[in-house]
């Protein structure tokens, strides 16, 4: 019995990271890594910072101070705000994604599935009609949605096909990473649980490094290796996701996890 | 209790040193609730340990401990490599993923279920995360299914609805499906009947008989004296 040999390059560096709207407000003094293949959770309560925090890892928004380095598929660690704006764009187009609580802030409702998949792919320089139509067809079986459905408007689709569909439209690309905010929020629990056994599923067969905000333990327990505590803009605490929430350490997390009720 | 041979030939896979636990209750008046208190411990190569103790001397606390699922106040566990080892106490979450899914393996009471996925998967995860091909997995998931005696009917289907012996049962086959070089057991025939806990006794011995080192608690003990080589005994906190 050898000692493992693991990759330990992070796909994912972030250092020093803030962006404050206000004292306290927004997120600040963040430092992780993400490595490839790994589900990190940040938990805490509604303004406690963590969507500040993933709309800067996302490059939507630009952090005061701090660095957010993305190791490329070409194996260029870049600066994700000292790219070119071109560059970043492109970034978030092909490698990165991010799948939006709700749907339609991530989807063109008036434009049919098929071209909502289509259109990233194209961004990412796709030209060929007929390979476009089969890859979206392909990713729409992925996420549970009939194929017959490629041409129907996403206005005509549940809110639970939705958000599958957001998420066919991200994965089309390959990225490498993706980011979550609350991707089962606003969903009843019978379509909740199809959309979490789906995620869970497509993360380990494409070995996804994602990053997933969610407020649901129930939801980090399943889906997360790792969680990160957010309280009033800053990280209290981090650890292995069955760690942090069978002996949380920190007072906040404490609190955070005897107020789950359980049915 | 059996002696046991091949124990003699020791190679020690698992070391704990001066392992201390206490819980600190922060809305709890701030309560600091010691549980164990400068513990220590070597287990070999084919050896299985069992935890002995009155109800709250810290048995399970200490599996919890060892498994990193808690998070120790003090102290180093040591998992013995060939060419080094790790201390779980303090090492890179990478690593903790790394003796999880290839070096370390959990039996607790109760299985955490996941909706809608059938037991048959549930049980064939572990070979499947090694890299296992679908076909023998499922091979082998069908084999000790069926050696633990859970009728077919059950096997396509999401253990929510199972009683609690035949999820306990799952959660078995699952933690017995890959080999484990270490593996720990939280009284894992709590809830079932004498012929399955024959079945689970034969299931620790070939374990030990693959040179698994195996701390566990069994409260039954019929299993202990079939399984265990040395008894430990946890007493009152001096914490």
């Amino acid at each position: 019995m050898k000692l493992p040999q693991l990759n330990t390059q992070p796909i994912l560096q972030v250092s020093g990271l803030a962006k404050l709207y206000g004292i306290n407000r927004g997120c600040q003094d963040v430092d992780v890594d993400l490595f490839p293949g790994e589900v990190l959770g940040i938990v805490g309560e509604s303004g406690s910072g963590k969507t500040t925090l993933l709309r800067c890892l996302s490059g939507e928004i630009e952090p005061d101070h701090g660095n957010i380095i993305f190791q490329s598929s070409h194996g260029e660690a870049l600066n994700l705000f000292s790219v070119s704006e071109a560059q970043r764009r492109l970034l978030m187009r092909s490698e990165l994604g991010v799948i939006r609580q709700n749907p339609r802030d991530g989807l063109r409702l008036r434009v049919i599935a098929g071209a909502n998949i289509g259109e990233r792919l194209m961004a990412v320089g796709d030209r060929h009609y007929g390979n476009i139509r089969q890859s979206a067809r392909h990713w729409l079986e992925q996420v549970d949605i009939q194929t017959d459905r490629i041409d129907d408007y996403p206005y005509t689709f549940s809110g639970g096909m939705q958000q599958r569909l957001q998420i066919a439209r991200v994965l089309a690309t390959r990225p490498r990473m993706v980011l979550m905010d609350e991707p089962t929020g606003g969903l009843d629990v019978s379509v909740q649980a199809r959309l979490l056994d789906l995620i869970r599923t497509l993360v380990t067969e494409l070995q996804l490094s994602v990053i997933i905000v969610t407020h649901d333990l129930a939801v980090a327990r399943l889906l997360c290796h790792r969680l990160m505590v957010m309280q009033n803009s800053k990280v209290v605490e981090t650890g292995l996701t069955d760690q942090l929430l069978d002996d949380p350490q920190h007072a906040y997390t404490q609190l955070l996890v005897s107020s789950v009720l359980t049915p | 209790m059996s002696a046991n041979a091949i124990a003699a030939n020791n190679t020690i896979r698992l070391s704990v040193e001066s392992l201390h636990k206490h819980f600190q209750l922060h809305l709890q008046n701030k309560t600091r609730l010691p549980v164990l208190s400068d513990f220590s411990l070597q287990v070999s190569e084919a050896e299985c340990v069992a935890l002995v103790g009155r109800s709250g001397m810290g048995k399970s606390t200490l599996l919890k401990c060892l498994y990193g699922n808690y998070v120790l106040s003090e102290g180093r566990i040591n998992v013995h490599f060939d060419d080094g080892i790790i201390d779980i106490a303090n090492t890179s979450t990478q690593n903790i993923y790394y003796l999880r899914q290839h070096i370390i393996g959990y039996v607790s009471q109760f299985l955490r279920v996941i909706p809608r996925v059938p037991a048959i998967a549930i049980v064939m995860e572990p070979l499947l995360i090694r890299g296992i091909a679908q076909q023998q997995a499922l091979a082998k998931a069908q084999d000790l299914l069926h050696r633990l005696n859970i009728p077919e009917s059950l096997w396509s289907l999401s253990p929510t609805t199972f009683s609690g012996g035949e999820q306990q049962r799952i959660n078995i086959a699952r933690g017995f499906i890959a080999p484990n070089p270490i593996l720990f057991l939280d009284e894992p025939t709590a809830s079932l009947d004498a012929v399955n806990r024959k079945v689970v006794i034969e299931l620790i011995n070939e374990a030990k008989h693959d040179r698994s080192a195996i701390v566990g608690i069994f409260h039954d003990e019929e299993v202990r004296d079939a399984v265990a080589d040395k008894l430990i005994y946890l007493s009152e906190s001096a914490a």
